[in-house]
């Protein structure tokens, strides 16, 4: 079973690895000509004016919130999906039951406002 | 125990020529896809795109990939130095390694695992580490803001596909890409995206916004925010973002072609004639048509349509693509359950 994976990691041991390779080629035969303006954050012909750690609209933060609770709702949807033609109609309608409580909560934030960005 | 690991070596070194033969010909697509974008969309804009290097410009890529290579690396000097080289390497190790659980033709396939679904969604997931780690250690603010929209963007739009996932998974009944290949079996009719077609819809266009291409690249919106969080990248470091995103086109290309439209299996199956015509073409010719129809799609698509704006981005995905999922899961349910012919039964 787990067999079948050791492709799977030599492959990503060989995706980093050319990954590093490209980047130290990069780093090699490229020239090296740093000065100040060059090496300073783009500003569109200014100098910065400030760091650009700057707090962030908080709907970033809540699309992330949403984003994990959706997220989840699907992980547990992969499970009941392959396993839809043993459980019958009883998994069917327990899942729906499952899904209609989320559409609950999904309606809700709608009406809250929680997905409007104007 | 070292003996032991002599007499895996024919085997190990089996595996890297298989990875070797799928990275080099993905390498060489992602070169040949840029060129095409260019050439389509000059055409399309009645310019003749490039036709200076090589014969008609065929050569192009090369070029593209030599002068980037002897740029030079530019490191902002208010950066985080090591998170500034982790994020390019962090974002194309991902679209690399999606591919070993892609399906080419009958059999042809790196690692058959039983989740291969799973694992390709994992990994297209974890392409938004290297876009906040890129926006956060370049210390730029449009990189910070390009690395936040596109963020944002791309778990909007995850959601929907991977509703759109569960859709195929409740209608093939399996996780393993072959297997949903084979479900479709039978004839043009049994292809996924006929039952399917809202959820095909919804996939095609989370693919579009998942891959922050045109019409919702507004995460690197030139007249906004410049390049969007790889704004401080220049030469290689750059040139792996560019690899990373060509990369994931032709891979939702790929994801595309195999659930919803029957992967390698010939369009002209089941019908007495045209079959038995076709039937000496291999599995993977149909595949690759298959992927150019959607990646030509791709850059129609940016020749085509005007970009997006912020909150029309997040309306559609958050209003329209997931309620259409929300709606068609159970009836998709309900169809598998009732048996419903020819795709069910």
């Amino acid at each position: 079973m787990l067999q079948e994976y050791l492709p799977v990691l030599i492959f990503i041991i060989v995706g980093l690895g050319l990954g590093v390779a490209l980047l130290g080629v990069g780093s090699i035969v490229s020239p090296h000509r740093p000065d100040k303006q060059k090496n300073s954050p783009y500003e569109c012909g200014f100098g910065e004016f400030e760091s650009a750690r700057i707090p962030f609209d908080v709907r970033f933060y809540l699309v992330a919130i949403l984003f994990i609770i959706f997220d989840l709702e699907t992980a547990f949807f992969f499970p009941w999906a392959l396993a839809l033609t043993e459980i019958g109609w009883f998994g069917l309608l327990a899942m729906g039951l499952f899904l209609g409580l989320l559409v609950i909560g999904f309606i809700f934030e709608w009406k809250k406002g929680a997905l409007e960005w104007e | 125990m070292i003996m032991g690991l002599l007499e895996e070596l024919p085997a190990f070194a089996w595996i890297l020529i298989k990875i070797v033969a799928i990275l080099i010909p993905l390498l060489l697509g992602v070169a040949y896809l840029t060129f095409a974008e260019r050439k389509v969309i000059g055409y399309i804009q009645g310019r003749i795109g490039p036709n200076r290097v090589g014969f008609r410009g065929m050569l192009q890529p090369f070029a593209d990939i030599i002068k980037l290579v002897f740029k030079e690396i530019i490191i902002p000097v208010r950066s985080n130095r090591y998170l500034f080289f982790v994020a390019p390497i962090f974002t194309l190790t991902p679209a690399l390694i999606a591919w070993a659980a892609i399906p080419f033709a009958p059999n042809l396939i790196l690692a058959n695992i039983n989740a291969g679904v799973l694992y390709v969604f994992a990994m297209s997931s974890i392409a938004v580490y290297g876009i906040l780690i890129a926006g956060w250690a370049s210390n730029s603010k449009y990189a910070m803001f390009g690395a936040l929209r596109s963020a944002a963007q791309t778990i909007s739009y995850e959601i929907s596909m991977g509703f759109a996932l569960v859709g195929v998974l409740i209608a093939a009944g399996s996780m393993n890409f072959q297997d949903i290949i084979l479900a479709q079996q039978g004839s043009l009719l049994n292809w996924f995206f006929i039952p399917l077609l809202p959820l095909f819809m919804v996939f095609w266009i989370s693919g579009i916004a998942e891959t922050n291409r045109a019409p919702f690249d507004l995460a690197e919106g030139e007249s906004e925010i410049v390049a969007g969080f790889h704004v401080e990248y220049s030469g290689v470091s750059f040139a792996l973002f560019f690899l990373a995103e060509y990369a994931s086109m032709i891979l939702i290309s790929f994801l595309l072609a195999i659930l919803f439209l029957g992967g390698w299996l010939s369009p002209f199956e089941g019908i007495p004639g045209l079959d038995e015509w076709f039937a000496w073409v291999p599995g993977l010719a149909w595949m690759l048509l298959k992927v150019s129809f959607f990646l030509f799609a791709y850059l129609w698509l940016r020749a085509t349509f005007p970009r997006y704006r912020y909150d029309q981005l997040m309306r559609l995905g958050w209003k329209v693509l997931i309620p259409t999922t929300i709606v068609w899961i159970p009836v998709v349910a309900v169809l598998v359950k009732l048996n419903v012919g020819p795709w069910f039964s």
